[in-house]
């Protein structure tokens, strides 16, 4: 619960259900702040041992947003499995991150 | 407290000014777009708002040092690259020597899932980072309202976009920002709520199958503009505006005269002929010289050294230079040496303003001294429901700000009183020549006689007008005084009707 990789299990990088996920923030913003939060905590209910997250601060790096074609902060870029997807907002809402990452309800 | 030594009192100097590059819009608009400032230009689809936005920039970069930014919002890079090479830009060799930068948003279509609150800083930190990187004086966005189909929460989205304007204008950047017409309003989303400065409206009408493209200046703060339309003209140059507004007459009159190119006919106008800078009216029934005339008045200046432009309607310029031949006008020289120079157009392949547009560019380009029309007939059936007088005093002004002497010549009908063409156009002319058809004992000839001349005694005398292989002369005095003096003003021609 208290780090933002996690490596460990069964699922290997690039398998078929490892999620790698970016998120996009501009500063340290009060929404970024809740942005990674909320990340943290969905991606530890839902996914715990078989995710990753990269947070990518476009005030250090602004030339990364082109590539994902960023306009909106913050932005949530789910890089694997595929297709890429894409959700904006600080992710309070949970539901429409699950549903905007397909992640199933909890088994 | 002391009173500081008194304030100058602000300026009241016109605005500073960016100018485009676009022939024409930097006179309608008094020396450019407002620096600065965000412009809003808008339109329905294919009006050239897009063309316009990245001339702007393309202009800015090669030719006023000021490098530019393009957010675009619907065209990829390489769309964009194939789009201005064809108006001779190389936009990969301007981006690669950091005068231009194209940055390409794609919006995916309301596919982006919303979780919470956001705001568009990834825009702001993308166009900031473009502008850092070329240090770009001018951004076009092209268009901002995409987002509008991606952002599907349209209050952040309006509460961004104004601090997006207001973040340009911070930055002192000079912005085009484009938008769709809406049905009612000038732009689909209501940009013009957030643009203050300056908005221009671009249209494209089809009437009567005849494209007509113009231009208005909905709001230019801080400067006076003009509310026409202007014509403007989108060819391989880009876009050209025809700039004339006929608000003021300020060209001067000038005192030294061009020969009609028929010695006699100068003798009618007090031995010298026309006035350099004038306008003249050629009208006459089918075959009765009105192209000889024009042509031998084309033919003479040539022979001065004075380059002439002279646009056909109905005639290809082979043909008027094997008709010309006929009648001892050996043209060919001429448009061998380039001092006459032929442009010939089918009256309907675009509108009147096209046609204004395209005589106007050609003028500028060419620099003649004298300009003939043959004949403005035929674009009278170009101009459908639109006033031909009301481009005639532009194109009249026009020349005559540019020191030109024009000719103008008109087919009348046999039985139709040439007065009807006289009521559209005749006040705008400074001298007015007819040309007419009799046949007294049964022997037909053609007469000529000088109307009206402004400002100069010019004879009433009608003369016989001898066309042969020896070129254009004029014969006998035929009649001392015609039936028609000098009709000036149209309410009287309306009483003679």
């Amino acid at each position: 619960m208290k780090k933002s990789s996690a490596k460990k299990g069964p699922a290997k990088a690039g398998g078929s259900d490892f999620y790698r996920l970016r998120l996009y923030i501009a500063g340290q913003t009060p929404n970024s702040v809740t942005a990674i939060a909320n990340l943290k905590k969905i991606c530890e209910e839902k996914l715990k041992g078989k995710y990753r997250i990269e947070v990518v601060d476009l005030l250090e790096k602004p030339q990364l947003a082109k590539g994902d074609q960023i306009i909106a902060i913050p932005t949530l870029v789910r890089r694997l499995p595929p297709p890429v997807k894409k959700i904006i907002g600080n992710l309070s809402k949970t539901e429409s991150v699950m549903v905007g990452l397909d992640l199933q309800p909890v088994r | 407290m002391p009173r500081a030594k008194p304030t100058p009192k602000v300026a009241r100097t016109s605005l500073a000014k960016v100018p485009t590059g676009i022939k024409g819009l930097d006179e309608v608009t008094g020396g450019g777009l407002p620096r600065g400032r965000v412009t809003l230009v808008c339109g329905r689809a294919g009006c050239g708002k897009s063309l316009l936005a990245m001339e702007f920039l393309m202009h800015g970069a090669v030719q006023y040092g000021e490098p530019g930014v393009c957010m675009n919002f619907e065209e990829t890079e390489d769309k964009l690259i194939a789009n201005v090479a064809s108006l001779g830009f190389d936009l990969r060799d301007l981006t690669k020597r950091k005068k231009l930068l194209v940055d390409y948003v794609s919006i995916e279509r309301n596919q982006i899932a919303e979780t919470g609150e956001y705001n568009l800083d990834g825009l702001f930190i993308r166009l900031a980072h473009a502008v850092k990187a070329i240090k770009a004086k001018r951004v076009v966005l092209d268009s901002v309202e995409a987002l509008f189909s991606g952002i599907a929460d349209s209050s952040i989205l309006r509460s961004e976009l104004s601090r997006l304007f207001r973040w340009l204008e911070d930055q002192h950047l000079t912005a085009i920002v484009t938008g769709e017409a809406g049905a009612d309003t000038l732009t689909r989303h209501g940009l013009e709520e957030y643009v203050a400065d300056c908005v221009i409206s671009l249209d494209h009408r089809v009437t009567e199958q005849i494209s007509t493209r113009r231009l208005r200046i909905v709001k230019y703060r801080g400067t006076s503009h003009g509310t026409d339309e202007y014509p403007f003209l989108i060819d391989e140059d880009g876009i050209s505006v025809v700039p004339i507004t006929s608000l003021v007459l300020t060209h001067k009159a000038l005192t030294d005269r061009v020969s009609t190119g028929i010695a006699a006919l100068d003798e009618m106008m007090e031995g010298k002929g026309f006035f350099r800078g004038s306008s003249v009216l050629v009208t006459g029934t089918a075959g009765t010289g009105k192209s000889s005339l024009a042509a031998n008045f084309a033919s003479a200046a040539c022979a001065r050294g004075e380059r002439c432009l002279y646009f056909t309607f109905e005639e290809s310029p082979s043909q008027i230079l094997r008709n010309m031949r006929s009648v001892g006008l050996g043209l060919e020289r001429w448009v061998k040496n380039g001092l006459l120079h032929f442009n010939a157009m089918r009256p309907t392949s675009t509108g009147l303003e096209g046609h204004l547009a395209i005589i106007h560019r050609l003028i500028s380009q060419l620099r003649p001294g004298i300009v003939v029309i043959d004949p403005i007939t035929n674009l009278v059936s170009a101009s459908g429901s639109y006033d031909i007088k009301s481009m005639l005093v532009r194109l009249v002004d026009y020349l005559k700000m540019e020191e030109i002497t024009s000719m103008f010549t008109n087919l009348t009908f046999a039985g139709d009183p040439q007065e009807r063409t006289a009521a559209a156009v005749s006040s705008l002319m400074d001298t007015w020549i007819v040309l007419r058809d009799s046949k007294p004992n049964g022997r037909p000839r053609r007469e000529l006689y000088v109307l009206k001349s402004r400002g100069m005694a010019h004879s009433r005398e009608a003369r016989e007008l001898i066309v042969s292989k020896r070129g254009l002369e004029l014969g006998i005095v035929v009649e001392g005084h015609p039936q028609a003096t000098t009709v000036e003003s149209p309410s009287a021609v309306v009483a003679d009707g």
